[in-house]
């Protein structure tokens, strides 16, 4: 299996190929991307210098251009595709059918993946996006159980690609429309969540509070540690009880189900988290590489050596792991 | 005149409710019915060949029947109940998924794209025609700027989709292989007992301030506050919008619906206060602003 890890800048894309990707993927500066936060991602001349030092080091580079563009961004969009393929990219990650069916005819040699902003959580979906466009790749939600995943690889037309670590969505990836809701920006339309420029923190004699666009989204009590407000791990009133009614604030971490995930004939597993540190990069990398080495050395000998786990809950949201939507049970 | 609909049912209720429901909306002034489960597997008051029974009692009522599928596809079992929908040839079908779009268009069938699918420009939309497309609703989050924009640019291409708007109702805004329900009665998924067949409106969710958030309701997350663009009908009708959908409730649907029949007819709609659930009303989507906002003044 492949390993994919975010680089949200130079540094990180060279510290991810350093420490052992086997693909690092990018995105270029501004709403074409689902990660777009302020100072993050890549304009052209460092998009070149970092795709120079990973083909040299023998990694591959994807670009994502993930987000849904409107009539009024199509040019730019498009552009997007165009800057991408002109790079020489491996690949370009594609949501968009519009954008797909335009790299499919523009630049057929280029292999494109569907993103898992593209929502397919079924073999009939992978099929439609193979049909049409010709995918070579799909990265799946981070929604289905593993018995799911089990389901849609047996049958799947392409190539599979499944978060490995990082932040948990437990919506359908693609149709979620509830930070768009409260703010003006979702990830489909500004590949946003939760948009940092809505959210502020405030001390008050309840404790510290997290607002996005004013709503109350969380309040710490003394010795709770704060986290982002996303805003489906906040907590919430419903009928007289205050709980995380949609999420927790947990991460996703499935180096158990590595074994499993290589016999049913997965690709590769995916990192997430463009938006963090090249230190935090570096880390991650380094433990999954082992990980994966240590499973391509013998599946029925692979263990989870505690060193790995520490390394990663260390470095979770929350400070918890957990096997997220691939674990069916929960509460 | 724009044609009204009556999108799926969203929410949970019991075979008769639905069947009294559909019994006296044959009686309202809707052109289109959209039938079918469209959110949970889990849901099967109604079989697959009950939603094709009352699909064909509604015809011959005069209603332009389209039949439904889920938001989210995950399993086996949800294929085969789509493989089901599909596997006909008497109506169109309201694809809400890539997997219904594979479907129908291997089955021949004539489809629709629902509002939640991805559906944001006009080369997607031009891509879907050459398959069979035969119409598309604009994603919730999507405002009148970006409709103007689709519509107009399908019309320069030459193609020709009617468009819909999803215009009243709470809004579907998220899917999740979670069920929310189940988790606030503490209860695995796979044994819910049917818990949201006690809230034919879904679960009030607020924020620790009282603030109307969102509506649980099962696997799908709904706005907490209720989307009217009732007064936009006669701007739509400039722009060239087909058809107007009405979400349904189980109170005060029929209300709801005279009135926008009325606006869609250029007739003063009756002001007497609607009975329905109580919920503060948004339309911030339409002007391109948080979808949860109302913005006061009309431009229509």
């Amino acid at each position: 299996m492949e390993l994919v890890c975010p680089a949200g800048s130079l540094p990180a894309m060279k510290t991810a190929v350093d420490n052992g990707a086997d693909a690092v993927y990018f995105g270029f500066r501004d709403s074409t991307n689902a990660r777009q936060f302020s100072g993050l991602n890549f304009n052209d001349k460092r998009a070149a210098e970092g795709i120079e030092y990973a083909h040299l080091r023998g990694s591959r580079v994807f670009c994502a251009i993930n987000t849904y563009p409107q009539p009024d961004g199509w040019e730019q969009w498009k552009g997007a595709v165009d800057r991408a393929a002109g790079l020489g990219v491996d690949a370009i990650i594609l949501a968009d059918m519009g954008l797909l069916d335009y790299a499919a005819n523009r630049y057929p040699d280029t292999p494109r993946h569907l993103s898992v902003q593209g929502s397919a959580t079924s073999y009939e979906a992978l099929a439609f996006y193979k049909d049409i466009f010709d995918i070579r790749r799909a990265v799946l939600p981070r929604v289905l159980s593993l018995d799911q995943v089990r389901g849609v690889a047996k049958h799947s037309p392409v190539e599979l690609e499944v978060f490995a670590f990082g932040s948990l969505c437990i919506m359908a990836e693609g149709r979620c429309y509830l930070s768009s809701y409260l703010t003006d920006e979702s990830p489909n339309t500004r590949g946003a969540c939760s948009p940092a420029k809505a959210v502020r923190w405030q001390e008050t004699p309840q404790g510290l509070e997290s607002r996005l666009n004013e709503v109350l989204i969380d309040r710490y009590g003394e010795g709770e540690s704060a986290g982002y407000p996303t805003l489906c791990k906040g907590r919430f009133e419903v009928e007289g009880h205050v709980y995380h009614a949609i999420e927790e604030p947990v991460s996703l971490n499935t180096l158990d189900l590595l074994p499993e995930l290589q016999a049913l004939g997965i690709s590769a597993v995916k990192i997430e988290g463009r938006q963090r540190s090249p230190a935090y990069i570096a880390d991650v990398a380094r433990t999954w590489r082992q990980a994966l080495d240590h499973l391509a050395a013998g599946p029925e000998a692979f263990t989870v050596d505690p060193a790995w786990k520490n390394t990663l809950s260390g470095l979770s949201e929350g400070g918890l792991t957990t096997l997220g939507a691939y674990h069916r049970k929960w509460k | 005149m724009m044609k009204l609909s009556l999108g799926p049912i969203l929410w949970f209720w019991s075979k008769q409710t639905v069947f009294d429901f559909y019994g006296k909306a044959a009686e309202w002034p809707v052109d289109t019915i959209y039938l079918g489960e469209a959110v949970c597997a889990r849901r099967r008051e109604l079989k697959p060949d009950d939603w094709l029974d009352l699909a064909r009692d509604l015809k011959a009522c005069g209603k332009e029947v389209v039949l439904s599928t889920q938001a989210l596809i995950e399993s086996e079992a949800d294929l085969r109940r789509l493989w089901r929908i599909c596997d006909q040839n008497e109506f169109m079908v309201e694809a809400n998924d890539q997997s219904a779009l594979q479907v129908a268009i291997s089955n021949d069938v004539p489809f629709i794209t629902g509002p939640s699918m991805n559906v944001y420009n006009v080369a997607t939309l031009k891509v879907l025609a050459k398959q069979g497309l035969q119409g598309w609703n604009l994603p919730v989050e999507l405002g009148r700027e970006a409709l103007g924009q689709l519509i107009d640019g399908l019309k320069q291409e030459g193609v020709e989709l009617p468009s819909e708007v999803f215009s009243w109702g709470f809004l579907p805004l998220a899917w999740s292989s979670r069920c929310f329900t189940a988790r606030h009665y503490n209860l695995p998924k796979d044994n819910c007992e049917f818990r949201c067949l006690q809230h034919p409106d879904g679960m009030e969710l607020r924020s620790r301030e009282s603030r109307e958030l969102f509506r649980l309701n099962g696997i799908s997350t709904l706005s907490g506050s209720r989307y009217d663009l009732m007064r936009e009908l006669p701007d739509m009708e400039r722009m060239g919008v087909s058809t107007v959908r009405l979400s349904p409730e189980l109170q005060g649907m029929d209300e709801v619906v005279r009135r926008y029949d009325q606006v869609r007819r250029g007739e003063t709609p009756d002001s007497d206060p609607l009975q329905l659930v109580e919920a503060p009303p948004c339309n911030g989507y339409w002007y391109g602003k948080p979808g949860m906002d109302q913005v006061a003044e009309s431009v229509g």
